[in-house]
């Protein structure tokens, strides 16, 4: 039976659990629900989790171990001498299931009777042409091993699949069973339900940081690999960044983290004053009916795609800003020789962040309490008064962290970066040359053909985790701020 | 109109401080105050009474064009200051807030310390010449607020940080600090104890040697301790005017009567 007919079944074994637990504590009831514990509905729902959750935590785990035991099982039949090392023995075993599926479908075809595949012999049939014929290619020919370490395959999850079945359904009757034993007229089968729905959401929440984790622990993973064949002074303290793939790379973190650094700030120099002053405006002067129309209309500037701002950065600001600062410009200043430059990238990405800033600092201005402003204005103070020393104040613990969400979103952007920066790692003060970024960095250096094993692709992960861990020190350091004046104020 | 309120200010000047005529609150389709017409007296305490819902704050409100901060309140009518009409056009609202001082029904300090609390308003205003001025500015009006003992030690805490009671003697404190020539106070006791109100009464007392006051109170006694002058409202209008003592024995209106032996509120 496929994993899904059993499901199928659980779940209908487990609507007639919640119809069974139900009757069952009405009839010990003698079918007056104020004799009951708890709602009869209480009820069905324990019966039903009784059925689902041990018999589809089973069916997860079947699923998950299964393979992994086939697959120590399977290999016994590769001769070691067969392969070099982990990387061509995970390709046989790919060959392996693909022969094991081919086998499958050629069975479902009619092309061999069940025991024909079991018995199938490489030297006497063609498989190659046989399995083609039904619409699975293969690359190569079968070697004798590879058929049979299939055929073992194909033994072994069709053993496994009718005992999953078998365990899963035992299991989800047996739950069903035990849980219409237990109902009657003082179950607690409201609280068991509470119980349940606690474990739901705690599950959820381990998910969230389990991923998290997950996603950390692959990082670290790869930049201990990294770490092993490239010195971690060079990395942290090294001043070019020349990736050869040849080997003899040199690969300072340093100009790109000059080159993060520096976007960055230009793009919160351009959307803090502008956000914030755009907030200040809408949630306090505005009319209701400028600020109905302006409100949206800096939200869409937010729905814009990156890269969007990309061609925008590189069709119209780059040459702008180089008809102003560049050899011929406006201004005669020869600062500019191209298109892409630090600045380029810094305006975009500030007009990117401004509906961040804005309508984040919006709404915790608006959180403010009118009465806070009534009590300033009310003492003889302008409006511009209260908002500087009161409104303002008041709101910065949520400014602050709004701002500093923006700087982890600036430093996290590559679109921009790629289109409009350039992808020359260097260390300048001029923010009129070209420069580039930690993100851009690890697109580039993984979308090469380099080998993955190799430092210049294991780069890429050292820079994610560098990166990964200033943004993290960044929001540690907004919940210090947020709590330091909350401790102040409140 | 300017010219008749020339004539009225010099007939009794050293009475009038704020004189009410004819005037009219809407909330957008809401009519909350009727035809109003008043004469505050200055160096006096009037109390505004009601029963609830009846424009008491709302009226108060008017007098220091706070209403101008919500926009669908609408005034019409005059008020005259000192014999100026506070809405004409040539008035600056907020000149005129650092006259007429208020203190909220809810206190309001702002998340600032103790000290900056008080400090505020001579600071906007300029009313010290150095920091040794605005510290004992700020003394003499925590002092005036009946609340320097409980935080003179702790001048630079927030002020959030207080008891209710103790926020709305900061407030006090902090209207007083500006130096304002006419108080209003809308139910500025509704959050203190008996000691505080004590104090606070007090204090309105002291108060009426220097300053016009106004005070909306849904107590009775505290209306009959504090004031000499009470108005009461009923749905908007005003009902009846006069002194305290007269309103409380020998109530000229019906709702009067009803309202002030507990039949109608
Ligand atoms: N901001 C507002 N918007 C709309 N209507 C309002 C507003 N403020 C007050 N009102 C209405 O105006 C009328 C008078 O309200 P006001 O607050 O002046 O009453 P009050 O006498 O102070 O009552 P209380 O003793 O409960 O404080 C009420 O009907 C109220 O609903
Ligand atoms: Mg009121």
């Amino acid at each position: 039976m496929s994993p899904i007919w059993t499901l199928l079944f659980v779940v209908a074994l487990a609507a007639i659990g919640y119809g069974a637990g139900r009757a069952r504590a009405m009839r010990s009831a003698s079918g007056d629900i104020r004799n009951l514990h708890s709602l009869p509905s209480y009820y069905g729902a324990n019966a039903m989790l009784s059925v689902l959750v041990p018999a589809l935590a089973l069916m997860v785990i079947w699923l998950i171990v299964q393979p992994m035991f086939i697959e120590t099982r399977v290999q016994q039949h590769i001769p070691p001498q067969s392969y070099a090392d982990s990387g061509a023995l995970s390709l046989i075993m790919s060959d392996v299931r693909r022969v094991a599926d081919g086998l499958t479908v050629a069975v479902r075809e009619g092309v061999f009777s069940v025991d024909d595949a079991a018995g199938l012999n490489s030297q006497s049939t063609d498989i190659r042409a046989a399995l083609g014929s039904v619409g699975v290619a293969l690359g190569s020919d079968v070697e004798p091993y590879v058929l049979k370490a299939a055929q073992e395959y194909r033994a072994l999850s069709g053993t496994g699949q009718t005992l999953r079945s078998i365990a899963v359904l035992a299991l989800a009757l047996a739950g069903l069973i035990w849980s219409l034993r237990r109902t009657n007229r003082t179950f607690r089968a409201r609280n068991v339900v509470e119980r349940a729905l606690l474990a739901l959401l705690i599950m959820a929440a381990s998910i969230a940081v389990l991923t998290t984790l997950g996603i950390v622990l692959s990082l670290v993973f790869n930049t201990v690999e990294f770490f092993k064949l490239y010195p971690w002074t060079e990395f942290f303290f090294g001043l070019t960044w020349a990736p050869s793939f040849g080997g003899g790379s040199e690969l300072g973190i340093l100009p790109l983290f000059w080159g993060t650094f520096y976007i960055s700030l230009i793009a919160l120099a351009v959307a803090v004053p502008i956000g914030l002053f755009a907030a200040i405006y809408l949630s306090e002067y505005a009319s209701p009916a400028v600020r109905g129309f302006a409100k949206p209309m800096l939200e869409v500037l937010a729905g814009i795609p990156t890269i969007v701002y990309g061609l925008f950065a590189l069709l119209t600001v780059g040459p702008a800003l180089v008809a102003l600062f560049g050899r011929e410009g406006t201004l005669g200043l020869n600062w500019m020789s191209g298109g892409t430059a630090v600045m380029t990238a810094g305006l975009v990405m500030g007009i990117m962040l401004i509906p961040f800033i804005s309508s984040l600092s919006d709404d915790i201005i608006n959180s403010v309490p009118q009465s806070m402003r009534d009590g300033s204005l009310g003492l003889g103070a302008t409006k511009s008064e209260t908002i500087k020393q009161v409104v303002l104040p008041a709101a910065l613990p949520g400014i602050v962290g709004a701002i500093l969400l923006a700087a982890s979103r600036a430093i996290g952007e590559t679109m921009i970066v790629v289109l409009g920066a350039g992808a020359a790692a260097r260390l300048s003060m001029n923010p009129f040359e070209a420069m580039t970024t930690v993100t851009a960095k690890i697109v580039s250096q993984l979308t090469g053909d380099a080998d993955f094993a190799s430092p210049e692709a294991l780069v890429a992960f050292a820079l994610g985790m560098t990166l990964f861990v200033i943004t993290l020190c960044l929001n540690i350091f907004a919940l210090w701020i947020v709590r330091k004046y909350r401790e102040q104020y409140e | 109109m300017y010219d008749t309120a020339v004539t009225e200010q010099t007939v009794d000047q050293t009475t009038t401080k704020i004189s009410a005529r004819n005037v009219q609150v809407h909330y957008a389709d809401t009519h909350a105050i009727r035809d109003v017409d008043v004469k505050i007296e200055d160096k006096t305490v009037t109390a505004f009474i009601g029963p609830s819902g009846c424009g008491k704050s709302t009226f108060l409100r008017t007098l220091n064009r706070m209403n101008d901060t919500i926009d669908i309140c609408r005034v019409q009518g005059e008020i005259l200051l000192d014999g100026e009409n506070i809405y004409d056009p040539k008035v600056d609202p907020v000149q005129l807030r650092a006259k007429v001082g208020m203190v909220f029904q809810k206190p309001n300090p702002f998340p600032k310390s103790i000290y900056d609390n008080i400090a505020y308003g001579p600071r906007i205003h300029g009313l010290a010449k150095n920091k040794a001025d605005l510290d004992v500015i700020v003394e003499k009006s925590l002092r005036r607020g009946a609340i320097w003992n409980e935080v003179k030690d702790r001048l630079h805490a927030p002020g959030t940080g207080l008891s209710g009671g103790q926020q709305q003697r900061l407030c006090i404190a902090r209207a007083v600090a500006t130096e304002p020539e006419v108080l209003l106070m809308d139910e500025p006791c509704s959050a203190l104890d008996p000691i505080a109100t004590g104090q606070v009464e007090e204090l309105i007392d002291e108060l009426r040697k220097n300053y016009c006051v106004v005070i909306v109170t849904h107590s009775m006694q505290q209306a009959a301790r504090v004031s000499q002058k009470t108005a009461f409202f009923h749905l908007g209008n005003l009902v009846e005017y006069g002194d305290t003592g007269e309103i409380f024995t020998n109530p000229i209106d019906p709702r009067t009567e009803s309202y002030i032996t507990g039949r109608i509120g």
